[in-house]
């Protein structure tokens, strides 16, 4: 296999091509645009499959819905003012237990905000994000090579669960260039579910429905979605550890901060603090075992994001009040550099007294 | 003896939820006599967003995917794409065609996509209780119109499917009615070209069906009936509006 220099979101659209992604929909918004226009070159041509630009994120994201129930692998994307807009039709997505692929390439907040890299959206994305009981997972890759990885598990995981899956990236991500290696070819032909809604061939007619009149009909379904919100908290939360081993400070960043995070850290580290990192690569599941299992031991927690703190949160819920949480932050846009957080993990560490390494 | 009734095969048996005197039972059976004829009863794909109608899928006996509201030509778009051998309509109400999912509508067949949509006008909100719709006519009170529609504040009743007549990707759009034995006919009639000009591959098709709505229009059925006809379809005028399919 060789590597190829591609954009991020050129990367993931090669990528959920050769995941078998037969429908893509989308709107075109700053900064994911080559992720639209990638799929409107190259997807749109290709045997039985369809690029629609649609007239709004709001019809994209429920001609997704559409085209998922008819059985096929689909995706959409957008930037964080198009994904409030997607909310709608995600919702009814997670009610019909459906496949599909959400791409975030975010960008600051709120409102129109501005078209550079943050992170704001985590609340929205963790948290559901539309109207009702349910949860989408949550992928956060940190480099053009993860968007590309990340992007055929997504199809895997959403398939397998049949629970939304979005990618949360960034503008930075999505817009940088960086070598990248596909690991699979594409399918000749498509892959079609079995469950498909296409017409009562060979079998009786099938309803894919949201809406009932009995409140205990749909607390069954909420019941059935979080029993297997269970199963995937307990087979799907991701992580990455760096320089964790004898760390005395932890620092727990996710995507493009991750990134930052790491250069701040092998620095400081040349200079004897005794710092590492965790990196939750699925943001929902979160990794509240490993968080609380490391807060054992590490009872220092600097958490790094892009926008005002929003992981922060979650990690204050995993430690359970045994490890002190720190947060720095950079909302709007602002890129922070590996230095300026070098500076703040280096003041942070010496105010609550640790020691450097002899 | 021959057999000149019968339940259509594609009619559930089930026992409708409409008012006495809804036009969505009799546009209902249509359907479903249509999908018999045509024999399309495994190819076929209805799409109910939320209204009275909402329930379609209880009724007839096809692969159904509910939507959300006013998202119908979207999720159709979405299915029709993925599974282009598969016959598509919506079944909508006017609020949902008219109001909330103008966008989709307007941008579905502007695309030309290969689907059909069943409007139905019956000038109110009916499953909220009989609030004003766009297509609710000048004068005539309902809930959220409480002393009549007043033009200069709600303005006038929107003719959706005139406007969709100027769309190059629409190429069959005629208004009918259910409220006599002919209009009834006529309705029939006109999905049946709205469907052939989808499997003919030709592009959009709308039938706009001007239905009673008794209970929300507080009239009795046959006061309903006639009032399609006296009030209605003089700001409707039933026909075809459009038609370049050739058919």
């Amino acid at each position: 296999m060789t590597k190829v220099l591609m954009y991020g979101n050129s990367a993931i659209g090669e990528a959920a091509i050769r995941a078998g992604c037969q429908c893509y929909f989308g709107y075109p918004i700053t900064p994911q645009n080559e992720l639209t226009e990638y799929m409107a070159a190259h997807l749109g041509r290709r045997k039985g499959c369809s690029f629609v630009q649609a007239e709004s994120e709001i019809a994209a994201i429920n001609m997704v819905y559409g085209a998922s129930a008819t059985g096929v692998r689909v995706m959409t994307s957008s930037s964080s003012p198009g994904i409030s807009l997607k909310q709608e039709g995600i919702s009814y997505i997670a009610a019909c237990q459906l496949p599909a692929v959400i791409v975030n390439m975010s960008r600051g907040g709120p409102g129109l905000g501005s078209i550079i890299a943050a992170q704001s959206d985590y609340f929205q994305a963790t948290r559901g994000g539309g109207h009702g009981d349910y949860r989408t997972i949550v992928l956060a890759p940190a480099s053009v090579q993860e968007l590309a990885d990340l992007t055929h598990r997504a199809f895997d995981l959403t398939d397998k669960y049949r629970v939304p899956v979005l990618i949360l990236g960034d503008g930075m991500l999505g817009q940088m260039m960086e070598p990248v290696e596909f690991k699979h070819t594409a399918p000749s032909t498509p892959p079609v579910r079995s469950d498909a809604l296409r017409g009562a061939k060979g079998r009786s007619s099938k309803i894919v429905k949201t809406f009932t009149s009995k409140p205990t009909e749909l607390e069954e379904i909420n019941w059935s979605l979080f029993r297997r919100y269970q199963l995937i908290k307990s087979n799907e939360t991701i992580f990455e550890t760096f320089m964790a081993k004898d760390a005395q400070m932890m620092v727990v960043a996710f995507g493009i901060s991750a990134r930052i995070a790491k250069g701040a850290i092998k620095s400081v580290r040349a200079n004897g603090l005794k710092v590492g990192m965790i990196r939750p690569i699925s943001l929902w599941p979160f990794p509240y075992e490993k968080i609380k299992q490391m807060a054992e031991k590490i009872k220092n927690f600097l958490v790094f994001e892009m926008n005002m703190g929003q992981m922060v949160e979650d990690v204050q819920l995993a430690v359970e009040g045994s490890a002190d949480v720190s947060f720095y932050g950079r909302p709007g846009g602002v890129i922070p550099t590996p230095s300026e957080f070098a500076r703040v993990i280096s003041r942070n560490y010496f105010q609550k007294g640790l020691k450097i390494a002899k | 003896m021959k057999k000149v009734y019968a339940r259509p095969k594609v009619l559930k048996k089930a026992v409708f939820h409409y008012c006495p005197g809804c036009g969505h039972s009799i546009i209902h059976r249509l359907v479903a006599e249509l999908v018999d004829e045509m024999d399309i009863q495994d190819n076929v794909i209805g799409v109910p967003p939320p209204g009275c109608s909402v329930f379609a899928y209880n009724y007839l006996d096809v692969d159904m995917l509910e939507s959300a509201h006013g998202r119908g030509a979207a999720v159709a778009t979405g299915i029709k794409r993925a599974n282009p051998d598969v016959l598509v309509f919506t079944y909508q109400g006017d609020g949902d065609l008219a109001a909330i999912g103008t966008a989709e509508t307007i941008h579905a067949a502007n695309r030309g996509e290969k689907i059909t949509a069943i409007f139905v006008n019956n000038a109110v909100y009916g499953m909220t209780g009989g609030q004003m719709a766009p297509t609710t006519l000048l004068g005539m009170k309902t809930t959220t119109s409480p002393f009549g529609r007043d033009e200069t504040t709600e303005g006038a009743p929107i003719k959706i499917s005139e406007m969709l007549a100027l769309v190059k990707g629409a190429v069959y759009i005629e208004r009918t009615a259910v409220n006599s034995p002919s209009n009834i006919k006529k309705t029939k009639k006109a999905l049946r070209k709205a469907f052939q000009a989808q499997i003919d591959n030709l592009g959009y098709s709308l039938v706009e069906i001007l239905a009673p709505c008794p209970t929300n229009w507080k009239m009795s059925v046959l006061d309903s009936w006639k009032w399609v006809d006296e009030v209605m379809a003089k700001e409707f005028p039933l026909g075809v509006i459009k038609d370049t399919t050739g058919l």
